[in-house]
């Protein structure tokens, strides 16, 4: 009877937890170095140095800002509503983070493979959202309210986007499993048959994590810092962990469904000498740079440019694709 | 006694305590955090029963799209607590009325149930072999094609309604060309004037 308590519950448990202990770890390195990049390449298109003087190359940069914020005091607004203040921040990090279970970095290295993988990350995300929302609310203050509510109008318009995208990957897979989705690119990556999708997935992402051009929610020439205004202290960190994760995770989303996850590029003997995990890296890394290259070189959308862009140009397209690739793929009889 | 036993009832509780928040918070924005908190926990018992994919559409719609409009619109009303506790007890009738109607119709179908297991309305397996979206699809799109395209044709009407009703038709609307601002030219806007002093245009 213990035996088969500790087989069936205690170890897996153990090994549930170690691996999203590792996943967490790796994430968070990824996310400081992350930042940091980032910050050298905007540097380098603006022709300055870019952080140099914490570590060599200013490598530790990052943990020294985290530092400097974890040691600053909380303030709190007045008559703010301290619990969904110090909540808001939470829920984005956790829903950040939380997404990442399902994520496939190698073949069969996700915590959980779950059958509905695309939609749990689908949901996961489309609820970054509440985190804006309620920090907005929260702070009882105008800019942080206009801010929240820019930023429900934005998000809840490109997610209808990017659902219609995922459609059209799925329909070109059969399933929603991630593995399955990866697995599916063995021939070709997605990006090449469906390219006017991985156009409008990698815009509409910008979008939804709230990043130049279309970081409206923050926008700070008209909105001081948008949601965040208020935020200071170990909460303004928490939030910005998790809006550069929600980044990373749309690379990664883009990678699994796009660029063919851990697959080589082409299946022939040096490349596929190299594990499948350096593959998803780099094309991780790859997704990454094109998100700091747009903050970097395009200026902010006007919010009905905004507006247009997501309901008027980007809906029509991608139901037209969803129409055109289901019908393909019934003509032709491809269905899986 | 399994885990899923106990997640059953952890998921169960939060969501019956949440549900009675949602109508008994004094705050507005409070009561819509807690549907979103229970409609979370329904996600959760779809899961245990295997309906994954359920629960998965249950967050990405209620959760995703509808609360976030909850939310939104709760938060930019100006609320007065005092006021919308007076009508209280005028509009205790009616509601209790709806309610009582409510309960009694719950208890009939789950009376009912047990002589209707024939007609399926409990929940069954999904079939050998076949997804949860699968069996959904299925049945949507294969067995009752016609009524869902009905229904999605209500819908569109229903919509197409709310924009009819909506709409304000002005004097003298300003409309927004985008054709025309795209095509626009610097030639168009700027012109060059060479002003001798003195002179003035």
């Amino acid at each position: 009877m213990d035996n088969l308590l500790l087989e069936t519950y205690v170890w897996p448990a153990f090994f549930v937890a170690g691996h999203s202990l590792l996943i967490l770890v790796a994430l968070l390195l990824w996310l400081a170095f992350f930042m940091y990049a980032e910050r050298k390449i905007w540097g380098a298109v603006h022709l300055r140095r870019g952080p140099n003087v914490v570590g060599p190359f200013g490598l530790l940069q990052s943990f020294s800002d985290i530092l400097k914020y974890l040691f600053k005091e909380v303030i709190f607004p007045t008559s703010s509503n301290k619990a969904v203040f110090l909540l808001a921040p939470i829920v984005t990090l956790f829903l950040a983070l939380s997404a990442w279970a399902v994520i496939p970095v190698a073949e069969g290295w996700a915590v959980s493979d779950i059958n509905v993988g695309i939609l749990y990350i689908f949901a996961i995300s489309s609820l970054g959202v509440y985190g804006v929302i309620m920090g907005g609310w929260a702070s009882n203050s105008k800019y942080p309210f206009l801010g929240a509510l820019r930023s429900a109008a934005q998000m809840v318009s490109y997610e209808v986007s990017i659902g219609l995208v995922i459609i059209t990957v799925l329909l070109c897979v059969g399933s929603l499993n991630l593995t399955d989705i990866v697995m599916a690119q063995q021939t070709v990556w997605f990006a090449i048959p469906l390219f006017p999708m991985f156009v409008i997935f990698f815009i509409s992402a910008l979008a939804e994590t709230n990043r130049p051009p279309f970081d409206l929610p923050e926008a700070e020439s008209e909105l001081v810092a948008g949601f965040m205004t208020e935020y200071s202290s170990t909460p303004y960190v928490v939030f910005m962990i998790g809006e550069l994760a929600n980044i990373v995770l749309m690379c990664a989303m883009t990678t699994i469904l796009f660029l063919g996850g851990w697959l080589p590029p082409f299946d022939v003997a040096p490349l596929n000498w190299v594990p499948g995990v350096v593959w998803f890296l780099l094309k991780m890394t790859f997704m990454c740079f094109m998100f700091s290259m747009v903050k970097a070189i395009v200026p902010r959308y006007r919010y009905d440019q905004l507006m247009r862009l997501g309901w008027k140009v980007f809906l029509p397209i991608s139901l037209f694709w969803v129409v055109l690739t289901a019908g393909v793929i019934q003509y032709f009889g491809l269905a899986g | 006694m399994t885990l899923t036993t106990l997640a059953f009832y952890l998921f169960a509780t939060v969501s019956v305590a949440s549900a009675f928040m949602v109508i008994s918070a004094r705050n507005p924005v409070y009561s819509v955090l807690f549907l979103i908190l229970t409609f979370f926990n329904s996600a959760g018992l779809f899961v245990l029963m295997g309906a994954e994919f359920l629960a998965m559409i249950l967050v990405v719609v209620y959760v995703g799209a509808v609360a976030v409009l909850f939310l939104f619109v709760v938060m930019m009303l100006d609320i007065d607590f005092a006021e919308l506790n007076e009508g209280f007890l005028q509009y205790m009738p009616i509601g209790a009325t709806i309610g009582l109607i409510l309960l009694l119709e719950l208890l009939l179908i789950f009376g009912a149930s047990t002589q209707l297991v024939s007609q399926s309305a409990l929940p069954q397996a999904t079939p050998e072999g076949m997804t949860n979206a699968e069996a959904i699809g299925r049945v949507l799109y294969t067995d009752y094609i016609y009524y869902f395209q009905a229904a999605g044709a209500v819908l569109l009407v229903a919509m197409i309604g709310a924009i009819v009703l909506t709409l304000v038709k002005s004097e003298n609307p300003r409309r927004q060309s985008i054709a025309a601002q795209n095509a626009r030219r610097r030639e168009d806007g700027v012109e060059l004037v060479d002003i001798e002093p003195g002179q003035g245009l």
